[in-house]
């Protein structure tokens, strides 16, 4: 469909049958209505999100004051690790971009270089994730005293010393919901790797399916600027 | 250009796309029996497996109803067959008031999720969009495939689910927490309720594969000349479906996910302030009220999942069969599109009694009343149709028929139920039950059934049998307006839907006689469907051989050969070259002319004036 699709048709033919509307293969148009409706999943959680955090609002812990660490480094830092991880995620779809641009030259030696790239910025964002969860599940030395005078020492499913129970609980979901796409999107990588390295997709003729891939990474990315946004900035 | 697309499933798929993308000739390959019937690629095959599971797993929702309507309508009296069927769960042919609730809320799921999601839209989606639109198979055959199995899975665990020792889920098909949310809170809400979420999670990755495939093959595999105003409305209803189910079953998959956490990891999403048995649960900060707004924001698109299939059948079995153009075809499309629109800012009106502010129930109000307006274009449409039609009575006709004789039943009493203040009266009777079974259920269920009748010599090449059609249709139209036309009554005289056994309230003695007229009509409405069955099964065997064209249809579907082939057509995909309904046109020896035949010069001619005059 691609080589039909790169002459120029106008809307009128294009929608007139025996070619494809968008320009685009069928394969690429599915990932793009597929992020359409993982967009609504996440949407559903972040909306859920807004809604109990206003209905929890006197709790609601100030995350400056719960992601406040770096490791390695003494003080309170709020955010600087999170900004750190956002980054590298950010980076991590600039290399994806650019093994989807060396894709498109056909490029093989610098999709690989690219890829091995996004992988390694993708394990960097997990392992940092894992950091932060083990921090926030640790807590703090001294904890919070319950009424009753007994302590909660970090935080999990069912309790957390920083405030709000809706507040851990909504980081692990959401959090781990998208740590778990940007898992899988890794793995994809480490597969599409592998058949780079095969030559798959040079016998193949075009790397489309790097472009493929590469729409899902990006859609991670931006799921993660929201996530970014709504739980630790504002 | 074939190559291009095979970028991302193994190289056993390939001669699929092969056939997808345009290539002519025909590739002979064995099927051995498991990739042929079990693991198929094919996309007439896999409408089959959607179709012939759906069928069983509606099979068991109907009985289920038939068991509670026989203790609704008979309460507390022992029945042998209960006894039978439901041996530990009807001691001495008493039905178990646990069972009652399971029983109500399988049914409810079953025929939802399973048979007029599924087995509709799966079922036409598949055999339909590729043969209408003039296309070898769907864009993605093997995710097709896993479609079909995510499915399979999905049944099977709802299935079993009936049988664990606890019993199946019991919060009704809606599953509120915190009912649903607390094992210990009702048997059903154990292990049944687990396998209950389980199922619909394997449910929504079925719903996700099925949609993204039929979608894509609408807008890009459509055959030369097929533009989206030459499709048949059948194709735009799936399409508009698939769409309405890609953006509303992931909202189901977050509130089922949440739900999950709050009975497995001890979260408190849906949970606050709640006492058991007069023990404090520790979950406190979250609220059931979301799950409502995120369930009914999938449930209200679904309902249209539902109906809106079953309504593009009906539009093309009363064209094809009342011999006439269907009347205001852009009429239709822009309704389904203004419907499925309005369908995603409804939700609330099933929440007004939750605690609402009344003035965000109004603007609801507002909204599903606006839904009156494409609904009303969509029947005028229908009976404007037939009228002065030179209609054939097939089965398949008469049930299209029934489905616009329902849908105005059931429309007229939405008008009811989404008046705010009104269903502050209704909400949760009888009212209600009678409203949505006829509306979206029974509708639906006949514009399955119409599609069945009339694409049955597509499936299995062969021809119903009409006489046992007709019976089908009248006990099945009998019993449906039996059932649900009383029900109207008792809800608006205040019976509440879901309870066990209603003489052992006072009030509601009075109507123990009406639930027992309502039961005969199921049980006669329940066994036309054994009648269903039979001609089913035997007619794929034994039926008479049927020819290609069966119905004197327009549609590319008719023009490929019986036999099936993987790819549809043997030699060159037809071109078409005009629109669906050229049904009686004048100066014609035959009144129907299908899509794939060019234009007459005088055709061409007319065309040319009107667009340059």
């Amino acid at each position: 469909m691609s080589h039909s699709a790169t002459e120029q048709i106008s809307s009128k033919q294009a929608w007139g049958g025996g070619a494809a509307p968008y320009n685009i293969s069928w394969g690429k148009m599915m990932m793009w209505f597929f992020l359409v409706s993982d967009a609504l999943t996440f949407s559903a959680l972040l909306i859920y999100y807004g809604a109990t955090r206003n209905a929890n609002s006197q709790h609601w812990p100030d995350p400056d004051g719960v992601f406040n660490h770096f490791p390695g480094v003494e003080g309170h830092i709020p955010l600087l690790f999170v900004s750190l991880m956002t980054f590298i995620l950010i980076m991590s779809s600039v290399t994806m971009v650019l093994a989807v641009d060396a894709g498109h030259r056909g490029d093989k030696k610098r999709v690989i270089l690219w890829m091995v790239l996004t992988i390694v910025g993708g394990c960097m964002f997990l392992g940092s994730q894992a950091w932060e969860w083990t921090h926030f599940i640790t807590g703090t030395p001294h904890g919070y005293q319950q009424p009753d005078g007994s302590h909660i020492y970090g935080a999990t499913m069912i309790e957390n010393e920083y405030g709000a129970k809706a507040f851990a609980n909504l980081f692990f979901t959401i959090t781990g919901f998208h740590g778990s796409h940007v898992f899988s999107g890794v793995l994809i990588n480490v597969i599409s790797l592998i058949m780079v390295i095969r030559g798959v997709f040079e016998r193949r003729g075009h790397y489309e399916w790097i472009e493929k891939i590469g729409l899902y990474w990006h859609f991670v990315d931006l799921v993660w600027v929201f996530v970014f946004t709504f739980y630790y900035l504002i | 250009m074939s190559d291009m697309h095979t970028t991302h499933v193994d190289s056993h798929t390939k001669d699929h796309h092969d056939h997808v993308h345009g290539h002519d000739e025909h590739h002979v390959h064995k099927d051995s029996f498991i990739t042929k019937y079990i693991f198929s690629q094919d996309h007439k095959m896999i409408s089959k497996q959607f179709l012939i599971t759906g069928m069983i797993m509606g099979f068991v929702g109907m009985m289920l109803s038939m068991f509670f309507r026989m203790q609704l309508g008979w309460p507390n009296q022992p029945n042998p067959i209960l006894e039978t069927f439901l041996g530990k769960w009807a001691p001495g042919g008493i039905m178990d008031p646990n069972f009652y609730l399971t029983a109500v809320t399988i049914h409810g799921t079953i025929i939802v999720f399973m048979v007029l999601t599924a087995g509709l839209s799966g079922t036409f989606s598949n055999l339909l969009i590729p043969l209408q639109c003039g296309a070898r198979d769907m864009a993605a055959p093997f995710l097709n495939m896993l479609s079909y199995w995510f499915f399979f899975i999905s049944s099977f665990l709802m299935l079993i689910s009936l049988f664990v020792e606890t019993g199946g889920a019991s919060g009704g098909w809606v599953v509120y927490p915190p009912l649903s949310a607390l094992p210990q809170a009702a048997p059903g809400s154990g292990l049944g309720m687990t396998l209950w979420l389980f199922s619909i999670v394997a449910f929504v990755v079925s719903v996700l594969l099925g949609g993204l495939n039929y979608i894509t093959t609408v807008v890009n595999l459509r055959t030369k000349g097929m533009s989206m105003t030459k499709l048949p409305l059948t194709v735009w209803a799936f399409l508009i479906t698939a769409i309405l189910a890609l953006m509303s079953f992931p909202v189901l998959l977050s509130a089922g996910l949440l739900l999950i956490f709050d009975r497995s990891l001890g979260t408190s999403f849906y949970l606050s302030d709640i006492f058991v048995s007069g023990q404090a649960l520790e979950q406190t900060g979250g609220s059931p009220i979301l799950f409502q707004h995120l369930f009914w924001f999938l449930g209200h698109p679904e309902v249209y999942i539902i109906l809106i299939p079953s309504l593009g059948i009906t539009s093309e079995v009363l064209s094809v069969n009342s011999r006439k153009p269907i009347f205001g075809y852009r009429a239709m499309i822009a309704s389904l599109l203004a419907i499925a629109f309005l369908s995603f800012i409804v939700w609330g009106h099933h929440m007004y009694i939750t605690g609402m502010n009344p003035f965000l129930g109004s603007v609801f109000v507002f909204t599903t009343l606006l839904i009156a307006i494409p609904s009303a274009i969509k029947a005028f449409n229908y009976i404007t149709t037939l009228w002065r039609g030179n209609i054939r009575f097939t089965p398949g006709m008469l049930f299209a028929i029934g489905v616009v004789s329902l849908f105005i039943t059931g429309g007229v009493t939405g008008l009811v139920l989404a008046d705010s203040a009104l269903d502050v009266n209704l909400h949760n009777t009888y009212f209600v039950v009678a409203h949505f079974h006829i509306v979206m259920g029974v509708a639906s269920m006949f514009g399955t059934f119409a599609g069945v009748y009339h694409w049955f010599p597509r499936m299995f090449g062969r021809m119903m049998n009409n006489k046992l059609g007709y019976v089908h249709f009248w006990l099945t139209l009998v019993g449906a307006y039996g059932v649900f036309f009383p029900m109207h009554y008792i809800g608006l005289a205040g019976v509440p839907r879901r309870y066990y056994n209603y003489t052992s309230f006072e009030i509601f003695q009075g109507f123990a006689d009406i639930n027992q007229v309502i039961s005969c009509f199921a049980f006669v409405g329940g066994s036309a469907q054994l009648i269903f069955f039979f001609n089913f099964i035997y007619s794929a065997i034994k039926g008479p051989r049927a020819p290609k064209n069966p119905w004197n249809s327009t549609t590319l579907e008719w023009t490929a050969p019986v036999e099936h082939l993987h790819g549809n057509w043997p030699g060159e995909i037809p071109t078409v070259h005009r629109w669906p309904y050229d049904y009686s046109l004048p100066g014609r020896e035959e009144d129907f002319v299908t899509q794939d035949t060019p234009l007459t010069e005088e055709e061409t001619k007319q065309l040319e004036d009107y667009k340059h005059p």
